[in-house]
This record gives structure tokens, sequence and C-alpha cells, in this order.
């Protein structure tokens, strides 16, 4: 290509100067991230000096004591999160199968625009409807009959033990289940839509069911996809402060119990942060990186979850 | 290129103007018509009661930020504030090591408040061990023997006790926990006092109106909450027996009696506790909320206006200030706080920022 030869000079300098314009907005993020990284570790060093690597799993947390660890809030927070996904993943997956491939035209539009409406309401809006209706709801119908009937199964009974109060980390998963429901089902509908026309047709001609088209052609075909919107789902659940800091209780107790109160590490932040000071601040920055190594191993783990997928399809062909 | 600039330099002269008018204004007025603050979420109400009506009788605007004591604490040591907040009173060695004066500006009372079906208004009794033993899980339903015992006649239900508590470090707790360590041992023992506990059982609401929300929900629920918050919320609040022995209501007359008694003088920085304090009709789970200021300034008109403000407060924010449920600090300790002032809060040449007032 001589082309650009031809142009005048200064449409060369333009296009070198918006180059280096987008290098320098790539390059600021990087750096942007680098220095959160950089103040996190110093700001979390005292917290790690005082209570060493110890501080991952210790589940003392007491600003009267001085003794603090990352224990309790982490548990509560991939709990909480893996509670949401375990709703949030199949009612997703029913909402896109339902708006590609089951609606009649007409409806669509109404469902795709509720599902759009459900994820721009903010977060405290979530919370404050999970604590006023939904957790007494909750605590007077659903944990009753849970309680009753799960929890007499032998070994995951005691997962359904706890007051009846509609405030635990249960309440909070399922209303963050609720919160990443769009953008789960978003990411799923938009995927299952690019899936060719030919291979769906042609599956139906061979005289599969709808259902062995969603699971066999459909799902196998979008993976990574679905895969994606999952991950994107989690990140949030993992990351969520308002909503759940309304619901789960804020208690600094270790329960296998699920309808017992708890904590994540977001909402342990909204709440101490404020008056943290010393020790206590240090420690609460430290469970920030901790939140951040989360979401960094659960990202990284996505990501090794699709390339082992990729060369599996690699194989079979 | 020569359009470009026509348009561009008249703005650019009028932005020119207009950024040296922003840097020479602060610089060059003697007048002080703006004051920053930030601390206390409790005083919150009032502060921003009392500075409306400071505003419209003197046109200066303080602009106080609920941010929490601590918050207040920091930000006073970090000089961006005017003055700072704190219900959670600093200690003389704190005071000293930041070069703080502290003061109180107006007194309070955290109350205990129940949710129980079949339990009418203003009928339950308590005293402190009875309290620290519900929050140390050691009394779990409200038909205990020893809460039948100090209520007769009260119809106790066979219902489980809900203790809430706050879930974000606060004065509030830090004046609930304070009395709960004087009246209890096991709780001295196994908890302590301060703006945030490892609370052995209970669930955690944010603020006074999530403790609040928390109550008003659960069934069997007890929670502890600023008065102002019980008042507006019409909750049913718990008499408490206090050092004399008598069973005393929460208001304004029983948090005065509390703090008529205490030893204002002779504590550092004024921060004495005003929990379990004796009198037959003290409230026992008192509180006051101070201000901190720097004691030297380099700003010393900064500082006057400040505490000009203050002294109106005291002058004349006593019937807002009652009308918010907040309760104004004793005469005697008033007259005492501008005495301090006299001495404590100087310039950098040792002068006091403000005259004594005829």
């Amino acid at each position: 290509m001589s082309g650009s030869n031809t142009l005048p000079a200064r449409g060369r300098w333009g296009d070198r100067l918006f180059q280096g314009v987008a290098l320098g907005f790539a390059l600021l993020v990087l750096v942007l991230l680098a220095s959160i990284i950089l103040m996190l570790l110093i700001k979390a060093m005292p917290a790690f000096e005082a209570f060493g690597i110890g501080f991952l799993w210790s589940a003392e947390w007491n600003p009267v004591t001085h003794q603090y660890g990352a224990l309790i809030a982490v548990v509560g927070t991939l709990v909480s999160s893996l509670i949401a996904i375990a709703i949030a993943v199949p009612v997703s997956f029913g909402i896109a199968l339902f708006i590609t491939m089951l609606a009649p035209q007409w409806l669509r539009r109404p469902v795709v625009t509720a599902i759009e409406l459900l994820a721009a309401i903010p977060s405290i809006i979530y919370g404050m409807w999970g604590l006023f209706y939904f957790a007494p709801w909750f605590a007077d119908t659903m944990q009753p009959w849970m309680t009753t009937y799960l929890g007499a199964i032998p070994y995951i009974g005691a997962l359904f033990q706890g007051p009846p109060i509609g405030i635990s980390v249960m309440t909070a998963g399922i209303v963050l289940a609720i919160m990443i429901i769009p953008f789960i089902a978003s990411v799923m509908r938009d995927v299952f839509e690019v899936v060719p026309k030919a291979l769906t047709e042609s599956a139906f001609a061979m005289g599969a069911t709808t259902w062995e088209v969603a699971w066999k052609v459909v799902l196998p075909y979008t993976r990574t996809g679905v895969i994606g919107g999952v991950m994107l789902g989690l990140g949030r659940a993992l990351g969520e402060t308002m909503a759940v800091t309304f619901v789960i209780g804020n208690a600094h107790n270790l329960s296998l119990g699920l309808f017992e109160p708890g904590t994540t590490i977001a909402s342990t932040l909204a709440n101490e942060f404020n008056e943290a000071g010393g020790l206590q601040l240090s420690s609460l920055i430290a469970l920030g990186l901790v939140l951040f190594m989360v979401t960094f191993v659960v990202l990284g783990l996505s990501k090794l979850m699709l390339l082992r997928l990729g060369a599996q399809e690699g194989k079979r062909t | 290129m020569k359009t470009v600039f026509t348009g561009t330099l008249p703005s650019g002269l009028v932005l020119l103007v207009l950024l040296a008018l922003l840097i020479s204004t602060p610089a060059e007025a003697h007048e002080v018509n703006r004051l920053n603050a930030a601390g206390a979420t409790f005083p919150y109400p009032l502060y921003a009661r009392w500075a409306s009506d400071y505003n419209q009788q003197t046109g200066i605007r303080i602009n106080y930020q609920s941010i929490g004591s601590g918050g207040g604490v920091r930000q006073i040591v970090a000089r961006t504030v005017d003055f700072g907040a704190t219900d959670d009173p600093l200690s003389a060695e704190e005071l000293a090591e930041h070069g703080l004066v502290q003061f109180p500006m107006i007194m309070g009372g955290v109350v205990p408040v129940v949710n129980i079906r079949g339990v009418a208004h203003d009928s339950l009794r308590m005293d402190g061990e009875i309290l620290a033993d519900i929050y140390l899980g050691r009394i779990t339903r409200w038909n205990d023997p020893r809460l039948v015992a100090a209520n007769p006649g009260v119809p106790l239900p066979d219902h489980p006790i809900t203790p809430i508590r706050r879930s974000d470090g606060s004065g509030t707790t830090a004046i609930f926990t304070s009395y709960l360590n004087r009246v209890s041992a096991p709780w001295r023992e196994q908890v302590g006092e301060g703006k945030a506990v490892s609370w052995p059982v209970g669930l955690g609401g944010k603020g006074n109106e999530g403790v609040a929300a928390y109550v008003r929900r659960v069934n069997g629920a007890i929670g502890y909450i600023e008065n102002a918050f019980a008042v507006h919320l019409d909750m049913n609040v718990v008499r408490l027996k206090n050092r004399d022995d008598h069973y005393v209501k929460a208001g304004p007359e029983s948090f005065q009696a509390a703090a008529a008694k205490a030893d204002w003088a002779g504590t550092p920085g004024f921060g004495v506790a005003l929990t379990d304090q004796p009198g037959k009709n003290s409230w026992p789970i008192t509180g006051a909320s101070f201000i901190l200021m720097h004691r030297q300034t380099n700003r010393p008109a900064v500082a006057r206006t400040a505490l000009d403000f203050f002294d109106w407060a005291f002058e004349q924010g006593h019937a807002s200030a009652l009308a918010l449920h907040y309760v104004p600090i004793p005469d005697p300790v008033i007259a005492l706080v501008r005495e301090r002032w006299l001495t404590e809060i100087v310039d950098k040449q040792g002068q006091p920022v403000r005259e004594a007032q005829p």
C-alpha cells in the first residue's frame, strides 16, 4: 500500500497523534491498575507486618484487642457469590433461551426491555427492597419451608439452619442473584442470537427437540460467550457492596448455616472504613487487596477454563 | 488559525481574570464568611440547624459534613477542616500529640429499644447486667427468669431475643459499650469498649436508621439507638436501672441529671464519660459530643469565627437543641469552656484569638 505516501503531511501527523493518544489511554489503564495495587500494598503493609500471612486465614476480627483476620469476610464473599451464581445461571439461561428461541415476536421486546431496566436499578434500591420486602417475606415463607424439608437431609441439612429473621448470607445470595441475572441473561441472549440459523435449522430438520437444539447445538457453539457472561456476573457479585450490607446482617461470625448473618469483604469495608484508624484501617485495606486477588484468581480461572475447552475442541476435530 | 485565535482570546482572558479573582479573594479577605467542618453523625441534624439559623443571622456559612467521628478526627489532624467533631472524646495524650483542644458542645442519650409483640410501650425494665448478658448471648429468651423478675406483670413471651447493634464504627457504640463495660464484669473480660467491638451475638445494622429498621422488622429484637431516633420513630424504649437503683425514663431531664454530677473540670479535654453516673434521676447511657480545634492556629480569624459561632450556639441554640431532642450542656460547664478558650486557643504569637466577652 503506497497510498499513505500521497496523504498530505498534516494527515500523517494526525494519524500519529491519534495513535499516540490511543496508546496513552491504553497505558493509563495499566498505570492506574499498577498504582492502585501499589497503594493497597503500601497501606496494607502494617497489617501484614502485624499478623503475617496468617491474616488470610485468621477468623478473628476484634477492634478492641486489635486482632484482625480475613477468613470470615472471604468465606462470606465467596459463599454469597456462589449462591448468587447457582441461582442466576440457570434462570438466565432460561430467559435467554426463551427470548431467542421460544418467545413470540411481540413478546421479545418487552421482556428484553424489562431485563435491561433491571440492570439499571441502583444497588441501594435492591438493598432497601431486600431489607423491607424480600427479607420479611423470605423469613415467613421460604425459610421455614427450607429449614423443615432441606434441613432434615443428612450432612447438607446443617446448611439450612438459622434464626427465622430473613437477614442472612442466603438472603444476600438471592438478592445478588436477582442483581446479576440481567447481566448474565443479556450476554447469553446476545451470543445465542449469533448462532448461525443453518446450524439450528438443520438440527430441527433432523427431528431434534427445542431442548436438544438448545443443549447440544446452541450451548456448545456459544460456550465461550456464556462463560464470559457468567464471569461478568460473578465479578459483580464479588464486589457488590450496598445491597449486601443491607441484608447480610454484618456479623463477623463463621457458621455453617446459610441462614445465619455473615459479612463480605465489600460490606465490611463499607461499614468500618469511616471510623477506622491505625491497624484497623490497614487491615481493611488488606481486605481490599484480598478482594482484588480473589477477583483476579476468579478471572484467571475462567480464562484457564476457556483455554482448556479450546484445547479439547482442537483434539475432537 | 487567525479566526480560531480571535475566537478564543477573549474567553481566554476572561478565564485568566476569573482565575486571578479566585486566587486573590481568599488571601485578601479579612472577613471570614465560611467555615468548613466535619465529624460525628450524631450531632449532625442539630449542627445543620444551627448552621442555617446562624447563616440567616450573620451571613456566615458553616459547611458541616457528617462523615463520622473517626473521620472528623482525621480531618482536623490533617488540617483540612476548621473544626472537627467527635462523639468519642480523645485522651489527654492524643490531644497533646496532635496539638488539639477539645470541648463539649451538646449531649444526648443512647436508649435500648425493643420490639416484642404484646409488650406495651414504656413497660419493660432492665438493669445493666441483664442488658450486658443479652448482648453476650447469655440471656436468649424474653421469658428468662431474670427478665421476668425485673418486670412483674409484663407479659413476656417465650420468644428468642435478637440483639441488634451497629455494624459501622460509631460514637453511639462507644457510649453504649462504655456503659456495659462499667456495669458488667463479664462484658469487661469478654468484649470491652470502643467505637467498634467484637460482638459475641446479634445482627449489625448500618447507622442508627439501620438498627432501628432491624428492630422494627424483627419480632423479639432489642437494639440501641440515639434517643432522637427513638422519639422520631416512636419506638418502645426500655427503662434502665441507674447507679442509685432507680428505674429511669430516657429524656432530656434524665440526660441532664447525668451530666450535672460529672467531673468536667478535672478531666482533660472535658472528655468525661457520662455513663453510669450517680444521681437518682440520671440516665445511665448519656454521652456528650465534642468539638476539636487546633491549639495554635496560623489563621486566627478563622478560629475566632468558629468560636463566635460556638458562643452563639451556647447562647441561642438551646431551644433548637431541645426541639431536636438534644440536651444542652450544663451552664457551669459552658462557663468553664469559655474560660478555656481564652487560654488554650492561640495564634502563632501565643495571643488568644478571642478576647473575653463583656
